[in-house]
């Protein structure tokens, strides 16, 4: 008599289990083992990078990542004497990025990671190895906004709970109407059709938003950063050893023009320059402290 | 206690409430005029109304309110540019309440049909026989019926739209959910205070509702 | 169409005549809407092959739709699951001889069913990722949320369902019950349940279909389901609405099945209990002894009715 209600308990029970044993993240994890599990023999190093930053680092499936980031990690790395196939790459959120290297998911994060003093108690950065600061970008045919003070009664998109949105309101343009979404992608969209005017958030990433292959041409940063926004690499707190070394190997891309050439290659087709002033003299940060 | 009351005079807690309500509101009213509407279409001996109506409620009530709330958002506005205020959160409170009211109709004139479908075939023969046409037949004997048979389905209707006006929030509309969200974001400590004073809100919404919905099929049940 | 008796008399021959005109009227003016909807979408551009096309293609499916349908319906299903586990389980309380214990299950009910599901999904998902951290992986605490706010809502509808699917039951089932010998538990576990479980099974799938729907709202807590992947993809690839509709199409595809099954397992279970067994109103809560019960035994009997006449012409 107590069958059915067993059936039912133990059918439920199991299905639970198998189901939930195959979470997001579980099957993210096996991807990557799979992936890794190639190299054949040797240390890997998993590295945290942005999976939704096209231009910076964007990674369809399992397919390879590509971005500015993913290359100087790939360039910074090979100095550091690891092979292309060693390296796992693992998505890193930015809510999620202090925690991941806390807990050990990643040995080093190259994602669009500003170094500030908030951050530097939970985790240790070398570098930087990119000066970017915040920017708006236009449609290409734009000529009334050249500065963040020529938006008042204009339509601006930027990022649910970022502080650029913000910090264009509280300091420049408190007229300007303001629509937040969950991504810069979802903002192009709107840049393209016309419904908003502007888009701002750090120059680097608008520049690599605007050079994918289906806005190539249409936008363009206006060049007039706002602020300092220093790229550094994120490491576990304490890691002096590897702090030591990317910045050796980040001194060495500096002066043989690396880095230059790759932040070329990930922004071509837009109208784009690094602020010169800024990265033609970057001061290392110093390790262990 | 001191730190509930700093959330009360930091956040736009009670504005959040209102935006529901006022979503509530506008969306109950137009997605009620819609539910008549397509249950009229779906009861008509006209067929091609009929199988338009039915089209319309089967494929929106598969798609879920989300999906039709991001869709006015980068769709409609986004891509097609209709915009429907120059001002932002006008726009897309707007923009909020046709998804919301798109979604509800269908749940609306099914709710109309069960009612329609409570009347028993003996009340609309006997109304042809003493003589009524189809106009005074459904004004007199079968609307006020049917009617009073809908209320139930109805209040539950617009209990589930009361509190899908959170989904709101995923087009851009800073309602009660969102200021929560806010709230959690940053004061983590005070999670599960914040959690419940806005469920209790919620609550204090829905409940009157339900036992208006209660009491009034209860006070207005046809015995047969 | 079975009221169109109710409202409508049967047409006669001009009745007939307006109808017919009606009907070609109404064909017209869809046909001119859908003409109209294709020549805005086409003048603005979004009727371009290479924007579906992108939104369809091999890419599109293995690195975005299909992951998003994965998890979409496996979110869906483990809170289907847990829901009806815990819906039972609160279902009996509700029905149990103790007072305090139907009191205590009657609030939790009730206060699950008042919050809306998104305000339980946005604090179970901070909750998660701040207090949980060391057992569920921050990764996946949407993920969680969206599965356990899935379940304690719809686990308390369906607890709602198992205490009015008792009640429908004829007071003669449980007479019988307690007349063999059976103690009040032991009927409503062995007699009672059961009958209203199998009566109930239509109506789970169409909470089935509650579920699969509502999961798209864990694309605002961030949960990567099909939604979001398809966000993503049509903001990749400057196609937003082509990703949305497809989106949505597979949505309407798969709860079209589900209603579809709901409606096959209906017909078959009915010999199997003495209860209703009817297909509620995907989307809409039905409360306890609601009109919709009532209203489908007149619409079925208003159906026999009407079948009879046609038998007859």
């Amino acid at each position: 008599m107590k069958t059915p209600w067993m059936k039912i308990a133990a059918l439920g029970a199991a299905g639970a289990l198998a189901l939930s044993a195959c979470s997001p993240s579980a099957s993210e994890d096996a991807g990557a083992e799979a992936e890794g599990g190639g190299g054949g023999g040797g240390d890997t190093i998993t590295v945290g990078i942005k999976y939704d930053q096209p231009g910076l680092g964007f990674r369809e499936g399992n397919n390879p990542p590509t971005g500015f980031d993913v290359d100087v990690a790939k360039a910074v790395l090979a100095e550091m004497g690891y092979e292309e196939d060693q390296i796992e790459w693992v998505e890193s959120p930015t809510p999620q990025r202090e925690n991941m290297l806390e807990n050990g998911q990643v040995d080093m994060i190259f994602a669009t990671y500003s170094i500030t003093e908030e951050r530097d108690e939970r985790v240790d950065f070398a570098g930087p190895y990119f000066m970017a600061g915040q920017d708006i970008l236009v449609r290409s045919d734009e000529e009334d906004i050249t500065q963040p003070e020529d938006l008042n009664g204009r339509n601006l998109c930027s990022v649910a709970g970022s502080t650029p949105a913000q910090n264009v309101r509280d300091m420049y343009a408190d007229e300007v109407e303001l629509v937040e979404q969950d991504g810069y992608s979802e903002c192009l969209t709107f840049l393209q059709s016309g419904q908003v005017d502007a888009v701002t958030t750090d120059d680097i990433i608008l520049a690599g938003l605007a050079a994918t292959e289906e806005y190539a041409g249409q936008f363009k940063v206006v060049g007039n950063p706002f602020s300092e926004e220093p790229y550094g690499v994120g490491l576990p707190e304490g890691d002096t050893e590897n702090c030591e070394a990317v910045n050796e190997a980040i001194q060495t891309l500096q002066e043989n023009g690396t880095i230059d050439e790759l932040l070329a290659t990930n922004t071509e087709g837009v109208d784009y320059e690094a602020n010169a002033e800024l990265n033609d003299n970057i001061e290392l940060v110093s390790c262990g402290e | 206690m001191e730190d509930i009351l700093f959330l009360f005079e930091q956040y736009p807690i009670f504005e959040g409430f209102w935006t529901n309500i006022k979503l509530a509101f506008w969306s109950s009213i137009s997605a009620f005029t819609l539910g008549v509407i397509l249950a009229l279409f779906r009861i008509s001996p006209v067929r091609s109304l009929s199988w338009l109506s039915a089209a319309f409620i089967n494929l929106v009530r598969n798609i879920p309110l989300t999906v039709l709330v991001v869709m006015a958002v980068l769709v409609f506005w986004g891509q097609l540019q209709i915009s429907l205020h120059s001002d932002f959160n006008t726009n897309f409170f707007l923009l909020a309440t046709i998804a919301l009211s798109m979604y509800h109709a269908p749940f609306f004139a099914e709710a109309i049909r069960s009612g329609v479908n409570t009347v028993p075939l003996g009340q609309a023969e006997a109304a042809r026989a003493i003589g009524l046409g189809f106009f005074s037949a459904a004004r007199l004997i079968i609307i006020p019926q049917a009617l009073r048979g809908a209320i139930t389905p109805i209040g539950n209707t617009l209990i589930a739209l009361i509190k899908n006006t959170t989904v709101a929030a995923a087009g851009s509309v800073l309602e009660a959910s969102g200021v929560m969200r806010t709230m959690i974001e940053f004061n983590p400590n005070l999670m599960v205070a914040i959690f419940l004073i806005i469920a209790i809100g919620f609550s204090l919404i829905v409940i009157p509702v339900g036992l208006i919905t209660t009491w009034l099929s209860e006070k207005l049940a046809v015995t047969r | 169409m079975s009221n169109q008796y109710v409202l409508f008399d049967t047409p006669g021959p001009r009745a007939k005549r307006i109808t017919t005109l009606l009907n070609i009227v109404v064909a017209l003016l869809v046909v001119g809407v859908l003409v109209w909807i294709y020549r805005a979408l086409d003048a603005q551009g979004q009727m371009e092959a290479h924007l579906w096309w992108n939104a369809i293609n091999v890419n599109a499916w293995v690195n975005y739709l299909l992951p998003g349908i994965q998890f979409t319906l496996q979110a869906a299903a483990i809170a289907v699951v847990s829901s009806v586990i815990f819906g039972l389980l609160f279902g009996f309380l509700r029905l149990a001889p103790v007072r305090a214990l139907r009191w205590i299950s009657m609030v939790i009910v009730e206060f699950f069913r008042a919050v809306p599901v998104l305000v339980l999904m946005v604090f179970l998902h901070f909750f998660f990722s701040q207090f949980m951290a060391a057992v569920i992986d921050p990764r996946n605490s949407a993920y969680y949320a969206v599965i356990v706010a899935l379940t304690l809502y719809n686990g308390a509808v369906i607890a709602e369902l198992v205490r009015s699917g008792v009640r429908s039951l004829p007071a003669g089932q449980r007479e019988a019950a307690l007349a063999v010998g059976m103690t009040t538990t032991g009927s409503l576990r062995n007699v009672e349940v059961p009958q209203a479980l199998v009566a109930m099974l239509p109506s789970l799938v169409s909470q089935f279909v509650i579920i699969l729907k509502d999961s798209a709202l864990g694309y605002i807590i961030g949960f990567a389901e099909l939604l979001r992947y398809s966000r993503q993809l049509g903001a990749g690839y400057g196609n937003i609405m082509q990703a949305l509709v497809v989106a949505a199409v597979i949505f309407i595809v798969i709860n079209y099945a589900l209603v579809w099954l709901a409606q096959i397992l209906s017909r078959r279970l009915s010999s199997r209990t003495s209860g209703d067994v009817a297909i509620g109103i995907p989307g809409v809560v039905q409360f306890a002894g609601d009109a919709p019960a009532e209203a489908e035994t007149t619409d079925t009997r208003s159906q026999a009715i009407i079948a009879k006449e046609q038998r007859e012409e």
